[in-house]
Order: structure tokens, then C-alpha cells, then sequence
């Protein structure tokens, strides 16, 4: 493990409650009016420059989401949110979508910067080391601002743009797949979602090719009071390969802040997506005030043969989060993996887990869920692995492991399984443990900090879901961890 | 080199050590032996630091030095080690990288740099062979599915890495066979030296046959009630702890 020595500096350097990505940046904006109503919708639709197609989708998302109530069967407890009290639209102010880098405003790239997001780094080191290199896509509230490597993914076929720009660039592949995993009907935030969405990245890999490089998008939400709602959808045609991650940053501010996202994945026959996530929304302070809502649909359809998707999460931001990640195993022999790590202290509270649709034949999925709660928090586990009748053969394996530090949270774990195949095989193992006196005093006494035994011991504890990580998020993801959990001890 | 005076120690309400008084020199090896419930363990965990137990009056030092305030890690750092009756389980955490961090954490808290890579896996490997600890174990999550035996020799092999000023050995004889036992105690003679002294805490004699002792001190009740040379033990071993058995209790 060799960035523990890394963690622990960091864990030291950083003071207790520091969110480290909690600046907020002067830059100017460009904002919709507070609320929501057709009008904001259509302004939206406008500012993008949509086909009617597009804007007719957006209304009667909407016009759904009227109908529909928060869900309120997740073990969190937040006031009622009001959405009309919320901006849906925030865009840095620039005349046009920059063409590169030297467009970009400047005060934009220092905050990517901040973020430890180089940018300019990434396209200058062009052409060295390949394999390390990653094509970032930023997205700041509400709109993508700068895409890298766009030309070299180009040239291999890949399509890696902000969603607003394939709208425009490729209408086929957008209104063939989006909203085709989910619908606009599927879920209150989803369908909110639905209506308002402003921007996010779409990845389209055409048949047999095998992505050069990680693409990865940073999402960051800056002005006061808007919520941010973006949309993924990635694609990887016949026999592809793509392997994608989100990072999510926000400013600390004493409000809570929505963000409602949704991501679609579809995996045609024998492609495969890999998608990591390491969510670092601010989480609120010591006393429970402000942080991020993160109420998101993530779904991916392994829509043909041998299709795989595997979503890796970590977890550790949010004052809310709602998330759970699932697959559709509509392709026979199609695979769905989930790893999970979520971490909460504080006043956090966490929701999530996953759901492993089996439908094809001889499906397989697999779960790993590690959820760490210290702090006050709370710390759910929710999962659903189902096998429809046909899904002949049908195999699960789900281990979740939950470790709690100090004595004032709590972990849940809840299992949802319906099998209507007798030929399914699906296993469930749980466990909940504590970081034990003994096992502090143990590395104290050889002379590690109370600070660095508790990250060694987390670091241990979620192990098995780092390696699945692109290797250069799993330092950072492991840094992370450590920060997230300091002050939860002593 | 080690100094308690006049330690009382109580925990829960009750008193476990009363008026104990024990030095250790450098260069020494002393045994303290005693039957079960005597306190030993508690007078081992007391020296380390742990958080559990209330020190009312007295005081140890380490070197000169009063350590009773410390944390746990900052007496490690300061050169003081305890081989555990039961080794705790990190799962997850290699044996190898447990040892690299640990070694590292005293290195900073001594004002040292990190010890490079080669230097480290060369020291590993001289320790390693002496102990008969195998790679398999060193990759391994850190005492996670080893035997008694085995978390008793990779105790000692952390000893020989984090080369402490001053160990606490608590029943490292326990539980190990005979084999074993040869093993662990030729790890620890391999320590000695002018500069380091030793506690040696033991039920029984058997380990002592081993790693002679300088002293031997015998606690009952939470009190040291008889100290002596290595015969000590042997008659102890002899007549058991019956002769002291009748000492009144200590308030």
C-alpha cells in the first residue's frame, strides 16, 4: 500500500471540518430566474439551441414530474426541498463555447487547477506515456466548458463531447439512446432530471474499438443557489471497450445545494464499460449545516450478448446521497459488477447500494459494498438482485461489509432478493465490524498516530473495491478516505 | 533505564497495581513472574500507555524521562516496544506494509526521513531469515489466519525492524511449542545488547531456559513481593506461587 504514508500526511496537513475543494470563484455567470415552470424549461432548450424534438421530451418530463412525490422510502431525513426556490440554469459567462484551451477564461482554469485538474498539463503532455494520459471533460454548474484530446479520441472514432454539443453534432445517436435506460417517467429526480438538464458528457465508441485512454469528467458546482442537473449517456457499440470516471467537487456554502443527475450506460453485444465515480460534493460542516443533496439515477443496459458493465464508486461527499447505481442484464451471458466504497461522518447521511436486474440467460453479477460510518452518521446499504423467469442460470454473489468508528452512527444493511427462476444461485454475505480499541492500541504501540492507525485500518477495510480502480484514482481515492474520516477519532 | 515508582493503577473502580516499584537497567533482562490475575498484563499495558486504566499516583520513566503523559505512539517513537500476549489482526493491511508505515511513523515522529525501499526490504529480509518469517507471510494481511506460533514470531520480527530501546515481552511464550519457543527466544537473544533492557513477563520458566534473565522479580496482587537472580525462577518453578499466596491483600 504505498500511498499510506501519502494518506497520512494528508490526514495531518488538512484541520478537522477542512474540505479542501471548498473555495467559490468569482466568475461571471449567466443565470436563469428562480423556479421552475415551462418557460425555464424552454429557456433552457433555447440557450442550447435544442430541436423541437428535444424540447417537446424536456415539457412532458415536466409535465410528468407535476404528478409525481419525492421518494421518501430511503432511510435519510432532510427538509422538504423547495424547488422553486432553486436556479436551473447557471452558465459562466462567455460569448461562445470555447474552441481550445486559450479561450477558456482564465479564472475558470485557475479554479480546475485548484482542483488539481491540469488541464493544460493533459494537452501539452500529449503524446508521452500514453497509457497515463486521461481526456478530461469539465463541467461547471451547468454547462461543459472544456473538453481535452478531442482530436486524438476523434481519430480513433470516439466521440467525447459535451452532451449539448452531440445534440448538434450527432442528433441520431442521442434521440435513438437517450432516456433509453432511463425513462423520463422512471423516478422523481430522474424525471426532474428529465426537464432540466443542462449539460454533462456523452461518449459514443463505435463497434470493435478499444478507447485509447480513460476519459473522465470533473463536475463542479459553484453559484449560490442553483442546483446542478447533468446528463451522461455513454454508448459503447459492438465489442468496444471504454473505461470512464467522474470526479465531483462544490464550494462550502451554508445552503444545501441539489444535484440531481442521471447517467445512462448502454453495452451493446460483447462491449464493455467501466465506470468509476469518486464524489467529493461538500458534505456540510461540523454541525450539520449546508452540504450537497445528491439524489442521482445511474443505470446501465448490458443490452447485448456478453455485455459488461462494472461501476466502481467512492463515496465520500454529499450531506445526502441517493444513489444506486444497477445494471440490466437483458443480454444473455452479460455481466454487472459493483464496488462500492462510502464513507460518511458528521451529520452525513448515505443511501446507496445497488440493483442487478437479471433477464438474459446465464446472467452474472457481482457486489462488493464497503460502507464506513464515523460521526453522527448514517450509513445505508440498499440493494436489489432480481432474476426474471427466463434469466436461466442466473448467478449473484453480493458481499457487503460495513465498519463503524466511534459509537454515535450507525450502519443498515437491506437486502432486497426476488428470484422467479429456480435455476438462480444468488449469495448474500454481510458483516458489520468496529474499529477496535485493541486494534488501535496495536498500531499505536508500534507507533502509527491515532489518525494514521484509523486510516490504515479503513484503508485495509476497503481493499478489495480500490483495485478496481483506474490506478492513478486509487491514490487519490485513497487520500481521500483519510480526509474524509479525520476528527472521527479520539 | 526503565523506572516505576510507586504505581497505583486501578481500573473499573478496582485497584490492580498497588505501590509497584521496578527497575530495569540497560543491558538488563528481568522477569516478572506471577500467577494469573497478579496484574502483570495490566503493568505491561500501563508502561505502553493504554487508554483503559487509571494511574492514580506514581509515575514511570523511560530513560530518565517521565513518558506517563505520552500517547501510546509517542512512547513507541521514544523506543519503547510491547510483544503482545495476543496479536491483534489488521485485515487488509499486509504484514509488510504494516511494518513499512509503523517504521516510518516513528522515523518522523524521531525527525528522521522515510527509509528507502532497498534499505527497508534489505533489513526485512536479514530479520526475516532469523525468525523464519516466509514471503507468503509477509504479504499477507497482518496476522490475519496465522497460527499462534506464527503471530508470535512475526510479534518478535517487528521487534528486530523497529529496533526498540526497550521491550516488553508479555507471554510471548504462550501458546508456542517447543520448536517455536527456540525460535522466538533465539530472536530475542539476538537483541540483547548493552543498550537495551528487557521485561520479560512469563507464567512459567520454560521461556526463561531460553533468554536467562539478569533478574527475577514475582508479582502478586498487583505488588512486586519478591525479587532475586535467575534461581528465582527455578525455584518458583519448584514450589509455585502457594509461598505468597497467604500474603494479605493490598488495600
Amino acid at each position: 500500500m504505498p500511498a499510506v504514508q501519502e494518506t497520512v500526511d494528508r490526514v495531518r496537513a488538512v484541520d478537522v471540518s477542512e474540505y479542501k475543494y471548498g473555495f467559490s470563484s468569482d466568475i461571471e455567470s449567466e443565470k436563469a430566474a428562480k423556479g421552475l415552470n415551462e418557460d425555464i424549461i424552454r429557456f433552457i432548450s433555447a440557450k442550447k439551441n435544442e430541436p423541437s424534438w428535444l424540447t417537446g421530451w424536456r415539457l412532458s418530463a415536466y409535465r410528468r414530474w407535476l404528478t409525481l412525490d419525492e421518494p421518501r422510502w430511503a432511510k435519510v431525513d432532510y427538509p422538504k426541498i423547495n424547488y422553486q426556490d432553486i436556479c436551473y440554469y447557471s452558465a459562466p459567462k462567455s460569448a461562445a463555447r470555447p474552441k481550445s484551451l486559450d479561450e477558456v477564461d482564465p479564472e475558470l482554469l485557475k479554479v480546475y487547477a485548484k482542483l488539481g485538474i491540469p488541464l493544460r498539463e493533459q494537452e501539452a503532455l500529449a503524446g508521452i506515456a500514453p497509457a497515463n494520459r486521461v481526456a478530461v471533460d469539465a463541467v461547471f454548474d451547468s454547462v461543459s466548458v472544456v473538453t481535452t484530446f478531442k482530436e486524438e479520441l476523434a481519430r480513433a472514432g470516439v466521440i467525447f463531447c459535451p452532451i449539448s454539443e452531440a445534440v448538434q453534432t450527432h442528433p441520431e445517436l442521442v434521440r435513438k439512446y437517450l432516456g433509453s435506460v432511463v425513462p423520463i417517467t422512471d423516478n422523481f429526480f430522474a424525471t426532474l432530471n428529465s426537464a432540466v438538464f443542462s449539460d454533462g458528457s456523452f461518449v459514443y465508441v463505435p463497434p470493435g474499438v478499444r478507447c485509447p485512454m480513460e476519459l473522465s469528467t470533473y463536475f463542479r458546482i459553484n453559484e449560490r443557489g442553483t442546483g446542478q442537473f447533468e446528463r451522461t449517456l455513454i454508448i459503447a457499440d459492438k465489442g468496444s471497450y471504454v473505461s470512464y470516471l467522474e470526479g465531483c467537487t462544490a464550494p462550502k456554502r451554508d445552503e444545501n445545494q441539489l444535484h440531481a443527475a442521471v447517467v445512462e450506460l448502454i453495452a451493446l453485444d460483447n462491449a464493455e464499460i467501466k465506470y468509476s465515480t469518486v464524489q467529493n460534493w461538500y458534505p456540510g460542516d461540523a454541525a450539520g449545516r449546508g452540504g450537497i443533496y445528491n439524489f442521482v439515477t445511474k443505470r446501465g443496459d448490458c443490452r447485448g450478448v456478453s455485455a459488461k458493465i462494472s461501476w466502481t464508486q467512492v463515496e465520500t461527499g454529499s450531506a445526502i446521497t441517493w444513489k444506486y447505481p444497477s445494471c440490466i442484464l437483458r443480454g444473455d451471458h452479460s455481466r454487472g459488477e459493483f464496488y462500492s466504497i462510502a464513507i460518511s461522518n458528521g451529520y452525513q447521511q448515505v443511501d446507496s447500494g445497488t440493483k442487478m436486474i437479471h433477464l438474459g440467460r446465464h446472467t452474472t453479477s457481482r457486489v462488493i459494498s464497503k460502507g464506513i460510518a464515523a460521526g453522527k452518521s448514517q450509513n445505508t446499504y440498499r440493494g436489489l438482485i432480481s432474476a426474471h423467469r427466463k434469466a436461466l442460470g442466473a448467478r449473484n454473489f453480493t458481499n457487503c461489509d460495513s465498519l463503524l468508528i466511534g459509537s454515535s452512527c450507525a450502519a443498515h444493511t437491506v437486502p432486497y432478493i426476488e428470484s422467479k427462476t429456480p435455476t438462480a444461485q444468488f449469495e448474500h454475505e454481510a458483516t458489520t465490524s468496529k474499529i477496535s480499541e485493541d486494534q488501535l492500541f496495536y498500531c499505536m504501540q508500534r507507533g502509527l498516530s491515532a489518525e494514521e492507525a484509523t486510516a490504515l485500518i479503513v484503508n485495509g477495510f476497503v481493499r478489495d473495491v480500490l483495485q478496481h480502480l483506474p490506478m492513478e484514482f486509487a491514490v487519490e481515492a485513497q487520500k481521500l478516505i483519510a480526509i474524509s474520516l479525520e476528527g472521527s477519532v479520539g | 533505564m526503565l523506572e516505576v515508582k510507586n504505581l497505583n493503577v486501578s481500573a473499573g473502580g478496582r485497584r490492580i497495581l498497588c505501590d509497584l516499584n521496578l527497575t530495569v537497567r540497560a543491558g538488563e533482562v528481568a522477569a516478572i513472574m506471577g500467577p494469573n490475575g497478579s496484574g502483570k498484563s495490566t503493568l505491561s499495558y500501563v508502561i505502553a500507555g493504554r487508554k483503559d486504566y487509571t494511574v492514580e499516583t506514581g509515575g514511570i520513566w523511560l530513560n530518565g524521562e517521565s513518558i506517563l503523559g505520552d500517547e501510546p505512539d509517542i512512547r513507541a517513537a521514544k523506543g519503547l516496544f510491547l510483544a503482545f500476549q495476543h496479536p491483534i489482526e489488521i485485515p487488509g493491511v499486509t504484514s509488510l506494509s504494516f511494518l513499512k508505515a509503523a517504521l516510518n511513523a516513528q522515523r518522523k515522529q524521531r525527525g528522521l526521513d522515510e527509509i528507502s525501499a532497498p534499505e527497508f526490504m534489505k533489513q526485512v529480509k536479514a530479520a526475516a531469515k532469523t525468525l523464519g518469517i516466509t514471503q507468503d507471510m509477509l504479504k499477507r494481511a497482518l496476522n490475519v489466519g496465522f497460527s499462534g506460533g506464527e503471530r508470535k514470531r512475526m510479534d518478535i520480527f517487528q521487534m528486530a525492524l523497529l529496533e526498540p530501546r526497550f521491550a516488553i515481552l508479555d507471554e510471548t511464550d504462550s501458546g508456542l511449542d517447543i520448536d517455536a519457543l527456540r525460535v522466538v527466544a533465539s530472536g530475542i537473544n539476538a537483541l540483547r545488547a548493552p543498550d537495551r533492557g528487557f521485561l520479560v513477563i512469563t507464567h512459567y520458566q520454560r521461556l526463561l531456559d531460553y533468554v536467562v534473565p539478569d533478574t527475577v522479580h514475582v508479582m502478586v496482587r498487583g505488588k512486586i513481593v519478591r525479587s532475586g537472580g535467575k534461581d528465582l525462577a527455578i525455584e518458583l518453578e519448584r514450589n509455585g506461587y502457594r509461598d505468597y499466596a497467604a500474603e494479605p491483600a493490598a488495600a
